[in-house]
């Protein structure tokens, strides 16, 4: 990110970066830094929080003005958490998978799906908009390449010609959007790391992930391989590996 | 959570670990009071319209997301899985701020909003990216933008 800082502005192109790790920042020096006190993945701080956005890109462009760089100032407050928080619970009570014998996972998470499924709509209508799709697959089809993959079978791409290991990867990002939108479809705030928790401790298809990750590390080939040890399992979960 | 201290020990780890890139003698570009300026947002979060090609691992080109793109077009493919999305999930603009920048834009505290923003995909090496990123400043030229957000993931 802050590379193409530097790029942009030796063609003339004014920059200001919001960075969320204050160390990259310093080392980098770009001309103008905003450095924010945020989890990485939010930048502008909090989720239909609009005038805290707002402060934060007010904070970021007023750097502008400035008449020499480097630059590089602190966002001064964290983010807020929601005014309604008070833990969440996924809108569902799914089965705990824990019993599952091995070979049933593609049943298992196609429960699953139909089961949290009027709230994934629920959610799309309440925000107009889903993350899900980036695969290219519907959201069975992106189920069936995981889990059959994950139970041992050899899936059949439904998708565009693309490597399998490209395909596995962008379907378990559905799969795991899929969960998480239809998990916070009711008002009120979740955080992150509960719903990380939730989606890998709780659901069959976490237990996909996992014994699909753990397949994939052990073949020959590299991008399986690649998907298998870095790209599915986040490391804040890394505990929950068994390889 | 900004510095390594305020970090889960293994993601700090991995992020001390990182080769940045050296930018000696950098540039730096002065311009017209923010109320004048143009403003284009350049994302790291491997976003793209519905339908683009995903960006896949070592990838160092872009996607041009038009502004007036339908929130629910904007997909994301960024391919770690080391930062929330679950954010993005529920607000387009915590990642992408361009609702934010167009109430900016009508209230005056900024001249305009560019016709199109873009994305790349943080997980490369930047070198590669110059070329592309030369490709985008020349872009924001042929439409009056002078001025880029950076917004990282």
């Amino acid at each position: 990110m802050c590379a193409l800082a530097h790029y942009l502005e030796r063609k003339g192109i004014a920059t200001v970066v919001i960075a969320l790790v204050h160390e990259h920042a310093e080392a980098i020096a770009n001309p103008r830094t905003l450095s924010v006190p945020f989890e990485l993945g939010r930048p502008l701080g909090a989720p239909d929080d609009p005038a805290f956005q707002l402060r934060v890109l007010r904070a970021a462009l007023d750097l502008l003005d400035r008449p020499a760089g480097p630059v590089l100032e602190e966002f001064p407050d964290p983010a807020p958490e929601p005014a309604d928080y008070d833990g969440w619970a996924c809108p569902v009570s799914l089965p705990r998978p824990d019993a599952a014998s091995a070979g049933s996972l593609e049943r298992l998470v196609a429960d699953e799906i139909a089961r949290l499924r009027p709230w994934w709509d629920a959610a799309k209508d309440r925000r107009g908009r889903t993350t899900v799709g980036a695969s290219g697959y519907d959201i069975e089809d992106a189920a069936r390449i995981v889990s059959r993959y994950a139970d041992g079978g050899e899936p059949k791409d439904p998708g565009p010609e693309r490597k399998l290991s490209r395909s596995l990867k962008l379907a378990c990002d559905d799969l795991m959007a899929f969960y998480t939108e239809a998990a916070t479809a009711q008002p009120g705030g979740a955080a992150s790391q509960d719903l990380s928790d939730w989606f890998w401790g709780e659901t069959a298809a976490g237990r996909a992930l996992l014994a699909l990750r753990e397949r994939a590390a052990a073949e020959d080939d590299k991008g399986m391989q690649l998907i298998g040890n870095l790209l599915i399992l986040p490391r804040s979960q890394a505990h929950r590996a068994r390889t | 959570m900004t510095r390594y201290a305020d970090m889960p020990e293994s993601v700090a780890r991995h992020l001390a670990r990182l080769p940045l890139p050296e930018m000696e003698g950098g540039a730096f570009v002065l311009g017209p009071p923010l109320s004048e300026r143009r403003v284009a947002v350049v994302s790291s979060a491997g976003l793209g319209r519905r339908g683009d090609h995903p960006f896949g691992p070592g990838a160092v080109d872009y996607r041009v997301l038009p502004a007036d793109a339908d929130a629910n077009d904007i997909v994301m493919s960024h391919i770690s899985v080391n930062y929330d999305r679950t954010g993005f999930q529920q607000d387009l603009n915590i990642v992408y701020p361009v609702e934010r920048l167009n109430e900016m834009a009508a209230s005056g505290e900024i001249g305009g909003v560019a016709a199109h923003h873009y994305s790349f995909m943080g997980a490369s090496d930047p070198a590669p990216m110059q070329p592309f990123a030369e490709d985008v400043a020349a872009a924001m030229q042929a439409e009056g933008v002078d001025t880029a957000l950076l917004v990282p993931v």
